[in-house]
């Protein structure tokens, strides 16, 4: 289904169709990979709003890409909960086996690490979410065979 | 022991979140029994349950409930907080992902006790796997019949804290930014869509069918008089046995982490306890009987909060710590009012410089200054919840905030157990530095 039309179904869901911006430019950038200007211009037409406020929109939210990311997103979350029980050491495990700092993508495009708030998996932490995914609890010696199957799998 | 299931009952030897299987336990039988009263009637009995909101601030549901402008001049609104973002928070989403069907189910309830039949459900955008449960719920419970005229929007957020708050989700959910709005005008009167609009959090609604079930005088007798009925608390940390408890509320602290957490991990000593998420004061070994109910925890001087108990071993920096919440607060404040915008910001200033030993006594004198000046003083309660974690910990550690200034360095020399901890340094990127004058 073309962008423009899935958008309009989202957009009859609500009673007012500014409502469908965050569903809209998730749509966007489920389809892109991150929300392009251009991505943004055909979210903005699609629900007469401007380019300029469906951007700031996507700004305020930190799950909106507005710069392109890896093929797979590693995400460390480091809140309390999971800091207390090690969360650091899992960040520099990824850091370690990808080669790239928290917030950078590795060489090969295949993953971008991010370190992240509360995931509100505390009961079971340190909590790592791939692709959106939870996998709880992740502990350093887990991940070169969770970095080893997302390069494989790209 | 005080464990009760009213709302995770059958959730572990059942699958709940089929329909079939939610019905089999008498699932949607309280929807039948509500909509056989008058919707005064219903809410009646929601008053006379004293039900409180589970979400955080507490106050009365039914009392809430009453409020909302029915007039008829406008469309009434049900909207459900699934924002579950309190760090050590995870409830909401244990009951989503277990028995959604209770959620839906309670959503038809409230709705027809304020005579909505607009239910828009506001979950967070990280919760993937709960939202697809939840869907299927609502789609199989609306093809079932169950809906009547009512329609249920489930409406996914992208990653803001803020969006908890209840004003800044409804300008989420009406596609803006999700800021707090100034009240007056409250919700009740002039909330989303500038209609009347209730505002419950999912553990709040879920609870309403069990008390239709009970009978709201059977629900009142549950627990402490003024604090009745069940809470699944989310019990976190250094703890051996962490996860989602449901629990009479006056349950004892200590029964929590001792006898149902096991107690503290690895055989560690116990240094503090954050009974409520990270938003609320802290807690000491010594406030271990404090039940867990929200008179008895506010007059231990914290919240109940969002029930997410954080269990804390003696490893633990508490500057580094303090340092960690901050800067969390200050990622989440959304920069609508100043207090918060620019208050969280020194806060992290001046935590780093005591943290790297560069502070001197003066800075906590002007630290606890800053909290001083961004408490009761927000647009929203997000100010506030940035200064109860440190201001609390500065009080109850004073003598290890002044050993880092003192010894200039902290006192756990690399050994801390949240030792370098990051916060998320890719969000954070473009705050701009601000030099803190001495």
């Amino acid at each position: 289904m073309e962008l423009y039309t899935a958008i309009q179904q989202l957009r009859a869901q609500y009673p007012e169709s500014r409502s469908a911006v965050m569903p809209a430019l998730r749509l966007a950038q489920d389809r892109y990979g991150w929300l392009s200007p251009e991505a943004l211009r055909e979210v903005a037409e699609a629900l007469d709003l401007t380019p300029a406020y469906c951007k700031a929109i996507a700004s305020f939210y930190d799950m909106y890409h507005l710069a392109p990311v890896g093929r797979h997103l590693v995400e460390v979350c480091t809140n309390l909960p999971c800091a207390l029980v090690g969360a650091q050491r899992v960040v520099e495990a990824f850091e370690l086996e990808l080669g790239i700092a928290a917030g950078e993508t590795s060489d090969d495009g295949a993953v971008t690490l991010r370190a992240i708030e509360c995931a509100g998996g505390c009961g079971r932490a340190p909590v790592v979410v791939v692709d959106n995914r939870y996998r709880e609890p992740v502990h350093p010696e887990d991940v070169p065979a969770i970095v080893e199957r997302l390069r494989d799998g790209s | 022991m005080t464990a009760r299931s009213l709302l995770l009952e059958h959730a572990y030897d059942r699958d709940l979140t089929q329909l079939g299987e939610y019905r089999a336990v008498g699932g949607y039988g309280a929807l039948a029994t509500a909509r056989a009263l008058e919707p005064a009637g219903l809410l009646d009995q929601i008053i006379t349950s004293n039900l409180r909101g589970r979400g955080g601030a507490g106050f009365p549901t039914g009392r809430k409930a009453s409020l909302v402008d029915r007039s008829g001049a406008k469309p009434t609104y049900l909207v459900v907080n699934a924002d579950e973002s309190e760090p050590g928070a995870f409830k909401d989403r244990e009951i989503m992902f277990r028995n959604p069907h209770l959620l839906v189910e309670g959503c038809l309830i409230a709705a027809h006790a304020i005579e909505s039949r607009s239910i828009f459900i506001y979950i967070r955008g990280e919760y993937l796997t709960e939202y697809e449960v939840l869907q299927r719920a609502v789609d199989d419970a609306h093809a079932a019949g169950l809906f009547d005229d009512v329609e249920i929007v489930v409406h996914r957020g992208a990653g803001a804290y803020i969006c908890g708050e209840e004003t800044a989700l409804l300008d989420s959910l009406e596609g803006r930014r999700g800021q707090p709005r100034p009240r007056p005008p409250f919700p009740p009167i002039q909330g989303l869509y500038s209609s009347p609009t209730q505002i419950n959090n999912v553990q709040t609604i879920a609870t309403i069918p069990k008390i239709i079930e009970l009978g709201a005088n059977e629900y009142v007798k549950i627990g402490p008089e003024n604090s009745p009925g069940t809470a699944v608390f989310s019990l976190s940390g250094n703890v051996v046995n962490p996860g989602n408890y449901e629990l009479e509320l006056g349950t004892p602290l200590r029964e929590l982490i001792y006898d149902i957490g096991g107690g503290v991990a690895d055989a560690h000593e116990l240094k503090a306890i954050i009974p409520g998420g990270s938003s609320v004061p802290i807690l000491t070994p010594d406030q271990l009987d404090t039940p867990l109910d929200y008179e008895s925890i506010a007059a231990a001087g914290s919240f109940f909060g969002s029930a997410a108990v954080i269990v804390i071993d003696d490893r633990c920096c508490m500057v580094q710590l303090a340092l960690r919440a901050a800067k969390f607060y200050m990622h989440e404040s959304c920069g609508k009012c100043t207090p918060c915008r620019e208050g969280t910001r020194w806060m992290v200033q001046l935590l780093t410089k005591i943290e790297e030993g560069r502070a001197d006594r003066a800075d906590l004198d002007l630290l606890a200054n800053v909290c001083d000046r961004v408490l009761g003083k927000s647009l929203c309660a997000l100010g506030d919840f940035a200064v109860y974690p440190v201001s609390s910990y500065m009080r109850k550690f004073r003598a290890e905030f002044e050993a880092h200034v003192d010894e200039g360095g902290c006192p756990f020399g690399g050994e801390s157990s949240v030792e370098g901890i990051l916060a998320p340094i890719d969000q954070h990127a473009h705050h701009p530095t601000v030099e803190v004058p001495s």
